[in-house]
């Protein structure tokens, strides 16, 4: 059975300000969800949501084909890049792909690390703290981050918030690769950021 | 190894990997421990200039004791959820690892932070005010014991819940303030016992409070704690 994510009338407001509302959609192993929407429509509060760090105040997100899910299996299908996603500055790129590793209850593989870094052209800086790093370094850092575990579900908020033309690349090669593999979910508002998408939420027309 | 073995596992990693990381970044950043230790010297030198050489009651040095500790847990035992937030850490937890891994992690770093606190103002109030003998050492190395895994207990879930708010550096004491209560007269009254020489047995009902304290506590905030923790 195919893995697919599935929103049932999702609501969210806080307190009396409702920031979407009715959001049913779904995406399937190799397509392309893209949440589209100008700043403040909700595309980041959404995308939370998707992720199981933020509750909705109505509706529900379901994921079905994965098997069956408990607490770190779950959190083990999402890879999230976004720009609120903090890494712990005062500890190397190395170690906070180790930290992340070991946060899921997993030996991190110090090869597989290293190969990642390599990906996103950090592997130079792999031992320098994270609090000297460019912001275009510390996301591609958060790509890195991200694709670790092998996520079935890879969620892209501003994918390519801050990156130069180098990185930009990288993460087009990202996004095709998971297209093959998962679910690809790109929460953006500039649509020359993502080729193609199967299915779409438009926060503007909801707003 | 079957499901609930790995996922068993896997709890005990994160929450170490949680604990760990606290640790290693308070080793470099010493965001927590340089706030104790100034807060417990600075106490204790106040109130040695304050009491000038004299002595006070048993009661009243005890007292002040667990003032010294109660407040100095207040400027420390916070800062683990706290930097969290004002780091914008909280999410990227929050994404990689179940809630009550992330509390029980916390929480080992608040006992371990806790006991070398309660250790630290023990030490140096026992060696600087005069007037403060310890004539039962069982129930005053119990008292302390108990005494510092309910304060880190109690801290760590105020600290969860404060964390997100605006005023966190006043609404940590007066939300523990209450919670803390019962916890500070039985230590208090126990500590008096332990100055006193009373034999261990009369203090058992002192115990008997603090371990009800500590599991009731440690209880409710691992019921609690995910729906404090995500918004």
């Amino acid at each position: 059975m195919a893995l697919r994510l599935v929103t049932h009338g999702l609501r969210k407001a806080f307190n009396r300000r409702i920031v979407f509302e009715n959001i049913d959609t779904s995406v399937s192993e190799g397509e392309t969800l893209l949440i589209a929407g100008r700043n403040g429509s909700g595309k980041s509060t959404l995308v939370k949501i998707l992720c199981d760090v933020l509750s909705p105040s109505q509706g529900s997100v379901d994921i079905t084909g994965a098997g069956p899910l408990n607490a770190f299996t779950r959190k083990a299908l999402f890879g999230l890049v976004s720009p609120y996603l903090q890494l712990y500055d005062e500890f190397s790129a190395m170690e906070n792909l180790q930290l992340a590793a070991a946060l899921r209850g997993l030996h991190g593989d110090a090869r597989i690390h290293e190969e990642l870094l390599a990906r996103v052209a950090l592997d130079p800086k792999r031992a320098d703290p994270v609090h000297g790093f460019s912001s275009g370094m510390k996301q591609r850092l958060k790509y890195a981050l991200a694709l670790a575990h092998h996520p079935r579900i890879l969620i892209l908020d501003e994918p390519m918030s801050n990156l130069d033309a180098d990185g930009m690349t990288i993460v087009r090669g990202i996004m095709t690769e998971q297209r093959t593999r998962g679910i690809l979910v790109v929460a953006t508002n500039d649509l020359s950021d993502i080729d193609v998408h199967e299915r779409k939420v438009d926060l503007n027309v909801r707003a | 190894m079957s499901v609930r073995e790995t996922t068993t596992l896997r709890w005990i990693r994160a929450s170490l990997a949680v604990f760990l990381k606290d640790w290693r970044s308070e080793l470099r950043t010493r965001y927590a421990m340089s706030a104790l230790v100034m807060f417990v010297v600075t106490t204790i030198s106040i109130i040695l200039f304050s009491l000038g050489g004299e002595g006070a009651s048993p009661e009243v040095l005890a007292g002040m004791l667990w003032v010294v500790i109660f407040f100095a847990a207040m400027s420390g035992l916070s800062r683990t959820f706290v930097m969290e937030e004002e780091r914008g850490t909280g999410m990227t937890l929050q994404l990689l690892t179940p809630p009550g891994a992330v509390f029980a992690g916390k929480l080992l770093f608040n006992l371990v932070l806790g006991a070398g606190l309660t250790l630290l103002t023990v030490v140096l109030y026992a060696f600087f005010i005069n007037g403060f003998i310890v004539r039962t050492l069982s129930i005053f190395l119990l008292t302390i014991a108990l005494g510092s895994v309910g304060l880190a207990a109690a801290s760590t879930i105020i600290a969860a819940i404060i964390a997100r708010a605006n005023t966190k550096g006043t609404l940590y004491p007066v939300l523990s303030f209450p919670i803390l209560l019962p916890l500070l007269m039985t230590v208090i009254n126990a500590t008096r016992l332990a100055s006193d020489g009373a034999p261990l047995g009369e203090a058992a009902g002192e115990f008997q409070i603090l371990i009800s304290y500590i599991v009731v506590v440690i209880t409710v905030s691992t019921l609690l704690f995910e729906y404090i923790w995500k918004d």
